[in-house]
This record gives C-alpha cells, structure tokens and sequence, in this order.
C-alpha cells in the first residue's frame, strides 16, 4: 500500500489526489463527483459533474446548466491514478456509495445512506473495503427505526381518520427522496395533492420510470371541494405556513427521524409525527460499517463524536471528517 | 397500563384543549375506578414517590440494550428526559401482559421494600411486558418525574364532564394531600368530610404585567399591594386543626412552627392566603429571601434558627370565615373583613396583613413600584376591587407588576447543546463581563430567545467553536447579550465572586461589538447598590 491517503480532506471537501477530483465538494472545483441531489451534496459552481445516471436529471433541474456526465451503477471508470465506480446507497433514488480504488487499496465514501429497501430507490449494496467514510446523522442508539410497513400503516390509519372525520391531511416530506418514498406506497386509497416543489421532483422521477401514483399538483385554481379528505405532500417550510391555510380545516404532521424524539415534535408544535429516515438508524450504522470489513473508518454528518468514541472501543481505527459547518446539527442535515 | 399509556398518547400528541378534555373525559368515565383516581392524581400533579435510583436505572437500561454507559448518557444528554431515553434506547421486549395502572403502582410501591438484585430484576420484567409507550409512561412513573402538558384545571374540567358535577366543586376536592392508594373514586368526589379537615383551596393567581397599567383603566378600580419576595401559602384553621399549605398543595405546618400559637387566636372556620416571610424585627420588613431559604428545605428547625430566621405570615387575602366559603365575594368586602380579623389580635404575634398601597394615578403607583427594593418586595399586586378569589388563573383581574430586571451587556464564552425540545440547538450559554484585560465568567442562562435565534446562534457556534470539552464548546468571544436578572448578592463559590438570581438573556445586542461590553466594576456597582 501506498504512503499517501487515497482520499484527503480539505476545506473544498473530500478530494482525491491521485484522480484530480472531489467527491461532494461544498466550494467551486475543477471535478466534483457527486452521491446524490441533495443540496448539502450537489452544489452548484464546479466546472464538471459526474453522478450516476439515476441521479442527473435531478441534479440537472436543480442545478441549471451543467457540464455532467452519468455513469451506470457498477460501471467501473479510470480517472488518473485510481479507479471509481458507484453503488447502490438506498438513500433516495440514484444515490450511490463512491468506490475509489488505487492499486488494490479501496475507499468507500457512503453520501447519506439508508439500509431497508424501501421499494424505490435502489437497494444499499454493502461494498468491502479497506477505510469507509460514514455519514452518522442518527449516530446514537436511541434511534431506532420500525419498518417501513408499520410506519406507513400508521400514515394511512392517521389520513383515513381525518377524512372521516372531514379534514385535510398535511404531511411535511422533504421534496426529493422523503416525498415520493411516501407517495410510492399510498397509491390507490385517495386523492394525493402535492406542493409544487414536490410534483417538480415526482414528474422528473415519474418520467424517468420510478413507480409513483398519480398526484394532483396544487395550483390556484384546484377544485378542492372535489378532493375532500385527501392527503397533502408538502415540503417541511410549508407546515403552518400560509400556503396551508387554502385545504381549510387540515391536520398537519411531519414525516422525520428527527420525530422520534418527543421534543423535537414539540419543538415543531405537532401532535403527530411520522418517523420516516432516509438515513440509517443506529442499527443500520453499526451493521453496514461492519459489512464493508473495513479497518479504518472516518465518520461526518450528525453525532461524530460520541460515534467515532464508540467505534474506537469496538476496535476501528476511526476518525472524524468535518463538514462545511464543522458539525451539522441543524434539523435541515435530512 | 395500557388504556393510560393510550391517553397519555393522545394527550402528548395533541396540542388542541379539547381533544385533550375529551380524551380524558372518555377515560375518567370508563376505566376502572382504581385506575382513575391514580389517573387523577398523577395527571394533576401529585408525583409518586421516586422508587427506584435513577442511577441504577441508567445502568440497567445500558447493560440490557448493551450500549457503555457514557454512550447511554451522551444519549441521554440529547434528548433531554431519562424516560423516553431508556425507552427509546430498549431492544423490543415480548409485550405480553401488562399490568393495570393501579396494579402497576402497587408494584411499584412494593420495590422500596426490595433488595438490589430483585428490584433489578422487577424492573427488567416490566421493561420486557410492556410496549413503546408504555415504557415511557412506566419509567416516568418510577423515575418520579411524571409530567404531561395537562393542568389540574383541565383534569377537573374533564372530570366534571365526566360526572356531571360542578368544576369548582370538584376543584376543591382535589386539594390537598389525599393519597391515590388510599382513596377511593367516590371519596375522592364525593362531599365526605372535607371540611372537617385542613384541605386548602385552589389558589387564585395573578398574570405578569408586561405594559404599564394604562390598559386596566380607572386606577380606583385596582387596589395594589406589594408582591412579597416569600413562600405563598395558605393558613388555615379548622376545629383546633392548624395547617400551613404551600402553593404547591405541600403542608408545611411543621416548618414553621411559630405559626402553631395562631390556632389560640384565629377563630375555627378561618382560611387565609398570604406570604410566608422572614421578617426583620428592627427594620419592620421582611429579610431577603435567602434568609427564608434557610427555613425551607429543612426538617429540623433549631431553637437558633427560629431566633435568627423568625418567620411571618403576611395575610393578603381572606377565603372562609366562621366556616363559610366567602370566595365569590368582592374582594373589598373580603379585605374588610380581614382586617376587622387581624385587627383584634396582638401585634406580637407572627401574623399581619400586606398593607394596601395609596396611590390616586398609575404614576404614582409606578413610582411605588420602583421603590419596592427598599420594601423587599418585587414589584407591586394589583387586584380588582370587586374580584372574586378565582379558580387558579384569569386574566384580567388579578396582575403582578414587577420590577424592571437588572441588566448588564455581556459576551458568550461557552455554549452547550439543549435537550428534549431543544436537543440540537446551542441554547445554555456562559457569559462573561470584562476585568482589565480578561474576560470573567459571571451568569449562566439558557432562556429568553426565541428558536429561530437559538437556531441562528447554533450555526454560528459551530463555525466559531474553540475548543470543546465533552459537550461544552468555547466559542470566539464577540456575540454581546444583555443579560438581565431578579437579584444579586456576594457569593465565594462563583468565580466572578457574585451570584445572581434568576439570570436570563433579554435580548441579543447585534449592534453591540465585544468592546462595549459591561464590566465586572459596573456589576460591583450594581451589588453595592442592592447591599445598600
Ligand atoms: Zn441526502
Ligand atoms: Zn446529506
């Protein structure tokens, strides 16, 4: 093995010296490889692109005019020094896991992950590897997801009773992955409204052949007497907002692992929450880090520090990668 | 078990008054009786007894879901309540077999009496027999730190929903100090013999005055009294039967027991509502309260400590006379009344009554009230002239008008995550005034901003973080605060030689740069003016 890292951490992000690129950068480069279109992930100003070709056309809307090029998921590309391919991350659809390999040493930086398969983005492949970089939004093993069944049985019991009882159902999803993971499976019981953030994102994904039920964009001129009792996907900013106020007597919750703490619900001013992560739990964590047989693992994004301590005792060589902000602790790190 | 973790679902998970009555109702009409009258008493307050250590539970609960302790206590740490951390942090148990509330407390109740290992291995077989939620309304039980967003006066609203009964009747036969285990559901409700006992009545309670008192128009309308710095209580005598009650519905009769001589001087029959003091003889006013917290908090009181401390009774208010009710009279003929009461009795007794403050115009009141630290009081009462003593509170009748806090401008050294509803913001601050060339720390607050400034500072403090030990960050010394605060006083523990009392941030000084920042003379300054 070589004296140098593979992957180095800068203030542009994760960059690779002996490939020339960066993966995730928060500033301006010369070569960005991207995990997925998440804004924390896919920012604008770098003078070329590469994602997968699941993940371009939602990169493309929200970035404008881009120089990008796809690359299918297992395709294996050289650049420079190194070889990189992209799997499955589960997270949302067309995310990936980045793979960079230079003579038989690999790294893996994971993006936002997620392990159950939740029937629409491509299903988390764990990759071996020799050091893994790990995001850890919920690094702590109070968070605990249920399965996605129970969850969504949940969602429909709750929008069920409000329309019984002659109420719009408001649920806060973020507008790409979190929204259309919950629309794939409650097609068929009623009418669905969506924000226009959200339908702009379910359109590209519809076209792009992902299974999604029909959705009825809310626009001013919407017939909402004929959509009595129907369920509302808008993105989170739009909870309690004025734009709520047009569905008249509505119940609003928030789909979130942040809503597994009861204060955190509070906090929003919701009686209901929905604990819906396209990140991985606790659990999840601990299974993937130890799936890939890395030694070495470096951890960002959430609770890296009592994390890294607890993967320390486990006997990984672990470290922290900092982000832009050092640590994210905002809510918005979903 | 099961049926009150449900309610205390809908309860937590609705923010709507009436959806919280209605589930109670529901409840408080069809669960069994034992189960209601321990649902009556946990939701409006009465704590039970804490049965376990919550040191041991914090072990227990880390070695069963195989976390290190400091993993358990970093998560802890987050989410800001020891219930929902030990259940959320569980592995799934069998849930089979839950018991009943009130047979769940009687479980409880037996584990004191337990030692270690079977108290262990109790706790471990309700952890494992009961769901999710039931888990966190069970260890809030045993933890002794059962709260839930629900007031008394919504529990008696829902209860005389649920009988049909009148509330204010209902409001004071939950006074006092019945316990659950031993009172049955039509005791608890029922006439009985409630005022053959000492029970106090629901206490009336004035709002904070934010304006000035322009808005209550015509002052001969309000009568103002000074807002005592003391323990507000309740005494009452009833058929030799003397009882002191503290607004938190605890008898406190034996703390004080200057005040047992009152039952040969106050008629059978009398309720009075007051401020528990500690007065200084020569000044003829009370003494600063941190003479009083010398009183509470202490089961014994030596013959020294009555001769140093003497304890007062100032009456505000009187509520039952020659055994009657008189709370719906006006508070004038109320007041009237007791005068002609404390006026009969010798001036050496341990009893007066809080004088009414002259004033013909909200300015002079004002200028009262600015005076008040020379009384010892806070701030000034006004009260309606023609006011019935109501059910706890009613805006509008009743106001407290305190003083202005003291404030000084000061920067944030320190920050530390808050927990529960504000687990991931940077809310508990220290800050520091400046001493020549160094920066001292002086106050500690963690309230007074809103969330979408905490939010604002939070992403500030995590790009301009120091230096961090464990969760306590040391941030670049620059955003200014003014931090105000009720009181001061020469304390040897605190670095900066000060404590203060009830420090908070008033608000967020953008405009102020580090080098206007108050000094540690100005708060000298400020301390020899309250000394003086
Ligand atoms: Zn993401
Ligand atoms: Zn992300």
């Amino acid at each position: 093995m070589s004296q140098d890292p593979v992957l180095t951490f800068t203030d542009r992000g994760i960059f690779c010296p002996d490939g020339g690129f960066h993966i995730d950068p928060w500033r301006p480069v010369d070569h960005a490889l991207i995990t997925h279109g998440h804004s924390d992930h896919a920012r604008w100003g770098h003078r070329r692109y590469l994602a997968t070709h699941q993940a371009l056309p939602v990169i493309r809307h929200r970035l404008g005019q881009i120089d990008a090029s796809g690359i299918a998921f297992g395709e294996s590309l050289r650049i420079g020094g190194v070889t990189v391919s992209f799997h499955p991350a589960g997270h949302v659809p067309g995310s990936a896991q980045i793979r960079v390999e230079r003579r038989g040493e690999v790294w893996v930086v994971s993006g936002d992950y997620k392990i159950e398969n939740d029937g629409l983005a491509e299903a988390f492949t764990p990759v071996r590897c020799h050091c893994f970089i790990s995001e850890c939004t919920f690094g702590l093993p109070v968070f605990r997801w249920q399965p996605q069944d129970s969850v969504m049985r949940g969602i429909v019991d709750w929008w069920q009773g409000n329309a019984a009882s002659g109420r719009t159902s408001v649920i806060g999803a973020y507008s790409f992955g979190k929204a259309q993971r919950i629309l794939s499976g409650l097609g068929g019981i009623g009418p669905i409204l969506t924000h226009g953030a959200v339908e702009d994102t379910t359109e590209i994904l519809r076209q792009q052949g992902y299974p999604l039920p029909t959705t009825i964009r809310v626009t001013p001129g919407i017939d909402l007497a004929a959509n009595r009792g129907a369920l509302v996907i808008a993105p989170p900013s739009a909870i309690g907002a004025a734009w709520m106020r047009r569905f008249g007597e509505v119940d609003a919750a928030m789909a979130s692992g942040w809503m597994a703490i009861r204060g955190l619900k509070r906090r929003r001013g919701l009686g209901t929450g929905f604990v819906v992560s396209d990140h991985a739990d606790w659990g999840g964590l601990v299974s993937a880090i130890r799936e890939t047989g890395a030694e070495r693992v470096f951890v960002t994004h959430g609770y890296t520090v009592p994390f890294r301590r607890w993967l320390s005792e486990q006997g990984y060589d672990a470290g922290i990668v900092s982000t832009e902000f050092g640590e994210d602790m905002a809510e918005a790190a979903e | 078990m099961n049926r009150f973790a449900a309610l205390f679902a809908t309860l937590d998970g609705t923010t709507k008054t009436s959806a919280k009555v209605a589930a109670l109702a529901d409840y408080l009409r069809s669960a069994p009786g034992e189960d209601r009258v321990w649902a009556i008493a946990l939701l409006s307050g009465k704590r039970p007894r804490r049965s376990v250590r919550s040191t041991e539970l914090r072990a227990w609960a880390a070695e069963k879901a195989q976390v290190p302790l400091w993993l358990f206590e970093e998560s802890y740490a987050m989410v800001g309540d020891l219930a929902e951390t030990i259940a959320l942090i569980l592995p799934a148990g069998k849930a089979v077999d839950p018991p009943a509330l009130a047979s769940a407390m009687r479980e409880l109740a037996a584990l004191s009496g337990m030692d270690d290992d079977h108290r262990k291995a109790a706790i471990l077989d309700a952890w494992d027999r009961l769901g999710p939620m039931e888990r966190l309304v069970f260890n809030k039980l045993i933890t002794g730190g059962f709260r839930v967003g629900v007031s008394r006066g919504l529990v008696t609203r829902a209860l005389a929903e649920a009988t049909g009964m009148d509330e204010g009747t209902l409001a004071h036969r939950l006074m006092g100090d019945w316990t659950p285990a031993a009172t049955s559901f039509d005791h608890l409700i029922g006439d009985g013999d409630s005022r053959a006992d000492t029970r106090p009545y629901p206490f009336a309670l004035a709002s904070g005055l934010e304006k000035t008192p322009e808005i209550l128009g015509a002052p001969s309308l309000w009568t103002a009294e000074w807002k005592w710095d003391g323990i507000r209580g309740q005494l009452i005598h009833r058929d030799g039967l003397l009882a002191l009650w503290s607004r938190g519905e605890e008898l406190i009769t034996d703390r004080f027991p200057e005040f047992a001589m009152l039952a040969d001087f106050l008629p059978s029959g009398t309720a009075l509502d007051g401020e528990v003091v500690v007065w200084d003889h020569e000044a003829d006013l009370p003494m600063a309260f941190s003479a009083l917290q010398r009183r509470i908090g202490r089961k014994s009181v030596t013959r020294r400590i009555l001769a140093e401390a003497p304890a007062r009774f100032i009456a505000y208010d009187l509520l039952e006379t020659g055994g009657k009710d008189i709370r719906t009279a006006p508070l004038m003929e109320r007041r009237a009344r007791l005068q002609s009461l404390v006026a009969g009795l010798s001036p050496t007794l341990p009893l007066g009554i809080s004088p009414a403050l002259p004033f013909s115009n909200w300015e002079e009141l004002d200028h009262l009230r600015r005076s008040a630290r020379q009384f010892r009081a806070e701030g000034v009462m006004l009260k309606q002239v023609q006011s019935p003593y109501h059910n706890g509170r009613k805006r509008g009748e009743w106001w407290k008008w305190k003083l202005d806090p003291w404030s000084v401008d000061a920067v944030m050294i320190y920050a530390q995550a808050g927990h529960g509803r504000r687990a991931n913001l940077f809310t508990d601050f220290t800050f520091a005034l400046r001493d020549g060339e160094s920066l001292v720390p002086f106050a500690k607050a963690y309230s007074g901003l809103t969330d979408a400034e905490f939010a604002e500072i939070t992403r500030w403090v995590q790009k301009n973080t120091l230096e961090r030990f464990g969760p306590v960050r040391r941030v670049t010394p620059e955003l200014v605060f003014e931090i105000g605060f009720e009181g001061i006083q020469e304390s040897p523990r605190h670095k900066s030689g000060i404590a203060l009392r009830f420090p908070r941030m008033i608000r967020w000084r953008k405009d102020k740069p580090l080098s206007e920042i108050d000094t540690m003379e100005n708060l000298r300054q400020l301390l020899a003016r309250a000394q003086a």
